[in-house]
C-alpha cells in the first residue's frame, strides 16, 4: 500500500489516478440522475428550487474540474506519454506525485463542500452573487477549484519538458503518435490559462474573506471583469478536454484501419492551432452580458476560426479509413461515436457562435445540448475508446470483446436520446439550470431522462466487466491489436522502467504497412 | 515503485545527483531548467489576471485611482524598488559563484539575498501599517479623504478609491506572498550549501531558484510606476 | 546548467547592470514629478520595460543560454499577457461607442 501511495511511477500514479476520477465520474453522475428526476414532470416537486441549484452546481463542478479536465491527460497521458516516446518515466515524477495528492486534497475539500449543502451560484461562480450573497461555502468550493488547477498546470509542465527533453533516440517531432501531439498542445493550454482561473478564484476568496472589493458593484466593480477572467480559461479548458480525446482517436483510427493517419502534418499542428486559437475566442461565453456589441462582433468572428482544425482533423481521420482495412472492435465503435457526436456538437457551437441565433438560444437547453455533444459524445466516447484499446496495456488482460461492444452500443443509443432532444428543447424556449418548465415540454425531458437511464446503464456496465477482467480476462501479449506504437513493443503491463533494452527508433509513426499480420477478428 | 535500485553503484559517470530515468546530467540540468521557466509562464499569468483588473478599473477610474496612488508613499516605494533590485544583483553573485565553485561566498550572496527581501517585506510591512492608520483599508472602516493634485475642488470616490486599494493589497500582497515564499527557498539553499551539496558540475537548484527570484523583482519593477506612480504631478 | 557550463557572467557587467538598474530607477521617480500629461505613464512603462530586459537578459543568463526553448517561452508568456489585457480592453474600452 505505501508503494503506491509513495510511488513515483507514472504507471502507478495514472491508475492511482483512474481510481480517484472514476469516483468523481460517480459524484458527477449521481447529481446528473437527480437533475434528470427532477425534470422529469413540469413542476418542481422532486427538490426545492434552492436545491436544484446546489445540484447542477454540484454536477457542473465535479464533471469540469475533477473529470472532463483530467480524465484522459491524467490517466491516459501520464500512462503512456513516457511508453509512447520511448522515455524511462516523465521529466518530473515527484511533482507528478504530488498532481496526484493535489488532486485528492481538491477532492476531499470538495466532498466537504457537498456534503455540508454545496453551493449555489453555478460552476461559473459569477460574482456579484459568489462574492456578495451565495453562502460562505463559495470560498471553500473556490479553494478546491483552485488547488484542483495546480494538479492540472503540474501536469501539463510534466508533459512539455517530458516531450522535449525525454524522446529516445530517433524519436523526431514528426515521428511522434498524434496522442503526444494533441497532449503537447493541451499542455500549452492547461499552463497558459489554468493560472488565470487559479488569481480569479482566488480574488473572489479574498473579497469574501478580506473584503478586497474587486468585483463589488458598490465600488464601481464591473460582473464583467470576473466574466472575462474566468472564461479566458474555461474556454481554453474545454480544448484541454477535447485535444487529448482527439489524440486518442487518431490512435483508434489507425489502427483499426490498419493505415497511418492521412494528413499527419496536418493533424498534429492542428492540435498546436487549436490551442492557440482557443485562446482568442473566450467572450462567446458572455454575447448577452453586456458586453460592448463591437467586441461581440470581434469574438464571434474569431469563433468561427476554431472549427476549421477541428473539421480538418475530421476529414482527416474519415481519408484515413478510405481503402483501410477497417474492423470494428469495441475501441474502433466508439471512435465512430465520437466522429458522428463531436461533428454533431461542434457544428452546433457555430449556431451558437452565431450572434444572432445566440441571443435566441442562448441560456437555454440548446447549449446544454451542444456541450454535452463535445463533452460526452466527445470526450467521453474518446476516453471510454482508448481505456477499452489500452486497457490490455495497462492491465495485462483483455476484457470481453462481445460485452465491450454492446455497452459501446447502450452508451451511444443512450446518449443520443438524452441530449439530441435537449437541443429541440432549447430552440422551442426552454431554459437551463430551471428545475421546472412549461407542460408543452414535458414530453421531450421525459425521454431525455429515459436516454439518461439508459446512458448510465452503458456506463456502469464496462465498470463492472472491466473490473471482471482483471481476475478472469484472456491474458494479454504484448500487443494484441498488432498495433503500432512504441508502448506496444514492451510487456503488458510493462517493467517498471518501461522498456528493458533502452529503445532507438527508425520507424515512422504508424507504420503499419511494415506490421504485415492481420488482426484475428474478435 | 521508487527509482532506487538494490545495488547502487555511482561511476563519474554516474553521479549520486543523476536521477535514473535520466541518460546524462546535462539532461537532468536542461529538463529542470525548461521547467522552472515553464513554472514562471504560469506565474506571469497569475499575476497577469490581476494586471487586467487593474487595467480596466484605471481606465475607467483614472482621477480616483491617481488621488488613491498618491496617498501612498512614493519614497518608501522607491526605496523598496532599489532594494529589491539590489537582492537580484547578489542572487545574481550568489549564481555566480556556484558556478565556479566558491561555495562560502555562495552562502554569504545567498545570505544578503534574503537580508534585503526581508528588508523589503519590513518596509511593506510598514506602509501597509500607515494605510491601516489612515483608514485605507478596504472594510467597513475605510474612509478617503485626500485630495487629487491640481484639483482642489474634485472629491475622489470612496468606492473607487477603495477600488484602488483593493488592487493595491491584492496585488503587493500576492508580491510579498511570493517573497516569503523565495526566503523560504533561500534559505533551503544556505543550509544546502551548507552541507556541500553544490558544485561546478550540479548547482541545478541555485540557478533555478534564482529565476524565480529575479522574476519576483520583474514583478515589482512593473508595480512600482502602476501602483506608485500614476500622477505625481499637478496635471 | 549546461547552457552556460562554458559562459561566467563577467563581474563587471553584473556590477554595471545592477548600477544601470538602480540609476533608472532614480530617473523614474524623478520623471514621475515632471508634468508630462499621458507621457507619463509611458515613459514610466518603458523604462519598467528597459529594467525588466536587462535583468532577463543578464541576471537570468538569457542572452547566454544555448537553450532554444527560452526565448520561445518567454515570448509565449508574454503575448499571451498581451492577449488577455488586450482583448479585455476590446470590450470594456469600446463600450462607451454605441
Amino acid at each position: 500500500m505505501k508503494s503506491w501511495l509513495l510511488t513515483v511511477d507514472h504507471k502507478r500514479i495514472a491508475i492511482l489516478y483512474m481510481f480517484s476520477i472514476t469516483f468523481f465520474f460517480f459524484i458527477g453522475g449521481i447529481y446528473a440522475l437527480l437533475i434528470r428526476l427532477e425534470l422529469l414532470t413540469p413542476a418542481g416537486d422532486l427538490v426545492q428550487a434552492d436545491t436544484y441549484n446546489r445540484l447542477f452546481t454540484g454536477h457542473g463542478i465535479v464533471m469540469v474540474f475533477f473529470f472532463l479536465i483530467p480524465v484522459v491527460p491524467a490517466i491516459l497521458g501520464n500512462f503512456l506519454v513516457p511508453l509512447m516516446i520511448g522515455a524511462k518515466d516523465l521529466a518530473f515524477p515527484r511533482i507528478n506525485l504530488m498532481s496526484w495528492y493535489l488532486y485528492i486534497v481538491a477532492g476531499v475539500l470538495l466532498l466537504h463542500v457537498i456534503i455540508t449543502g454545496g453551493v449555489d451560484t453555478g460552476w461559473t461562480f459569477y460574482t456579484p452573487y459568489s462574492t456578495a450573497f451565495a453562502s460562505p461555502k463559495v470560498i471553500e468550493a473556490g479553494l478546491a477549484a483552485f488547488i484542483m488547477g495546480f494538479s492540472s498546470i503540474f501536469t501539463g509542465l510534466n508533459f512539455i519538458v517530458t516531450i522535449h527533453r525525454m524522446r529516445a533516440p530517433g524519436m523526431t517531432w514528426s515521428r511522434l503518435p498524434l496522442f503526444i501531439w494533441a497532449h503537447y498542445a493541451t499542455s500549452l493550454v492547461m499552463i497558459l490559462g489554468t493560472p488565470v482561473i487559479a488569481i480569479t478564484l482566488v480574488l473572489v476568496v479574498l473579497e469574501r474573506l478580506f473584503h478586497l472589493g474587486i468585483f463589488d458593484p458598490k465600488l464601481g466593480g464591473d460582473p464583467l471583469l470576473f466574466q472575462h477572467l474566468f472564461w479566458f480559461y474555461s474556454h481554453p479548458a474545454v480544448y484541454i478536454m477535447i485535444l487529448p480525446s482527439m489524440g486518442i482517436i487518431s490512435e483508434l483510427i489507425a489502427c483499426f484501419s490498419r493505415k497511418r493517419i492521412f494528413g499527419f502534418n496536418f493533424v498534429a499542428l492542428s492540435s498546436v492551432a487549436i490551442a492557440v486559437l482557443g485562446f482568442l475566442v473566450w467572450a462567446h461565453h458572455m454575447f448577452v452580458a453586456g458586453m460592448s456589441v463591437y467586441a461581440a462582433l470581434i469574438f464571434s468572428f474569431l469563433t468561427f476560426f476554431i472549427g476549421v482544425p477541428s473539421a480538418i482533423k475530421v476529414f482527416n481521420w474519415t481519408a484515413t479509413m478510405y481503402k483501410g482495412s477497417v474492423t470494428y472492435e469495441t475501441p474502433m465503435l466508439y471512435a465512430f461515436g465520437f466522429l458522428g457526436l463531436f461533428t454533431v456538437g461542434g457544428l452546433t457551437g457555430l449556431f451558437l457562435a452565431t450572434l444572432g441565433v445566440d441571443i435566441h438560444v442562448t441560456d437555454t437547453y440548446f447549449v446544454v445540448a451542444h456541450f454535452h455533444y463535445v463533452m460526452v459524445g466527445g470526450v467521453v466516447m474518446a476516453y471510454m475508446g482508448g481505456l477499452h484499446f489500452w486497457w490490455p496495456k495497462i492491465t495485462g488482460r483483455m476484457y470481453p470483446e462481445s460485452m465491450g461492444k454492446l455497452a459501446a452500443l447502450i452508451a451511444f443509443i443512450g446518449f443520443n436520446l438524452t441530449f439530441f432532444p435537449q437541443f429541440i428543447l432549447g430552440y422551442v424556449g426552454m431554459p437551463r439550470r430551471y428545475y421546472q418548465y412549461p407542460p408543452e415540454f414535458q414530453v421531450l425531458n421525459v425521454l431525455s431522462t429515459a436516454g439518461a437511464t439508459i446512458l448510465g446503464v452503458g456506463y456502469l456496465f464496462p465498470m463492472v466487466y472491466l473490473l471482471w477482467s482483471l481476475r478472469y480476462g484472456e491474458v494479454a501479449g504484448d500487443n494484441p491489436w498488432n498495433a503500432a506504437g512504441l508502448e506496444w513493443k514492451t510487456s503488458s503491463p510493462p517493467p517498471t522502467f518501461n522498456f528493458d533494452v533502452d529503445p532507438i527508433v527508425d520507424f515512422e509513426a504508424y507504420n503499419y504497412d511494415e506490421l504485415k499480420e492481420i488482426p484475428v477478428e474478435r | 515503485m521508487s527509482d532506487s535500485h538494490a545495488a547502487a553503484v555511482h561511476s563519474p559517470d554516474h553521479p549520486p545527483e543523476l536521477r535514473h530515468h535520466f541518460m546524462t546530467m546535462e539532461q537532468q540540468q536542461n529538463t529542470a531548467s525548461l521547467g522552472m521557466w515553464l513554472f514562471l509562464v504560469t506565474e506571469v499569468m497569475f499575476f497577469g489576471g490581476m494586471f487586467c483588473a487593474y487595467l480596466i478599473y484605471r481606465l475607467k477610474y483614472f482621477n480616483d485611482f491617481a488621488a488613491a496612488s498618491q496617498s501612498i508613499n512614493v519614497v518608501w516605494g522607491a526605496l523598496n524598488t532599489a532594494v529589491l533590485l539590489v537582492s537580484s544583483w547578489t542572487m545574481a553573485m550568489a549564481v555566480r559563484c556556484a558556478q565556479l565553485g566558491k561555495q562560502r561566498l555562495l552562502i554569504v550572496f545567498l545570505i544578503f539575498t534574503m537580508f534585503f527581501g526581508a528588508v523589503f517585506l519590513g518596509v511593506k510591512a510598514k506602509e501597509y501599517h500607515d494605510k491601516f492608520v489612515e483608514n485605507h483599508v478596504p472594510g467597513a472602516s475605510f474612509e478617503f479623504h485626500d485630495k487629487l493634485l491640481g484639483h482642489p475642488d474634485y472629491v475622489p470616490n470612496q468606492g473607487h478609491t477603495q477600488m484602488f486599494f483593493s488592487i493595491y493589497f491584492a496585488m503587493t500582497g500576492m508580491h510579498a506572498l511570493h517573497m516569503v515564499i523565495g526566503l523560504g527557498l533561500m534559505a533551503y539553499l544556505v543550509i544546502a550549501a551548507g552541507r556541500g551539496k553544490f558544485s561546478t558540475a550540479y548547482y541545478t537548484p541555485v540557478e533555478n531558484i534564482g529565476l524565480y527570484w529575479h522574476f519576483v523583482d520583474v514583478v515589482w519593477i512593473y508595480l512600482f510606476p502602476l501602483l506608485y506612480l500614476i500622477s505625481r504631478t499637478k496635471g | 546548467m549546461s547552457e552556460n557550463e562554458h559562459h561566467i557572467v563577467p563581474l563587471g557587467l553584473y556590477a554595471l547592470i545592477g548600477a544601470t538598474l538602480l540609476v533608472m530607477t532614480g530617473v523614474t521617480y524623478g520623471v514621475a514629478l515632471i508634468d508630462l500629461g499621458r507621457w507619463n505613464t509611458v515613459v514610466a512603462l518603458c523604462i519598467a520595460t528597459f529594467k525588466a530586459t536587462l535583468v532577463v537578459l543578464i541576471f537570468m543568463h538569457v542572452k547566454y543560454t544555448n537553450e532554444k526553448m527560452t526565448k520561445p517561452v518567454i515570448a509565449g508568456a508574454i503575448f499571451f499577457l498581451i492577449l488577455l489585457l488586450t482583448l479585455s480592453l476590446a470590450d470594456f474600452g469600446t463600450r462607451a461607442w454605441l
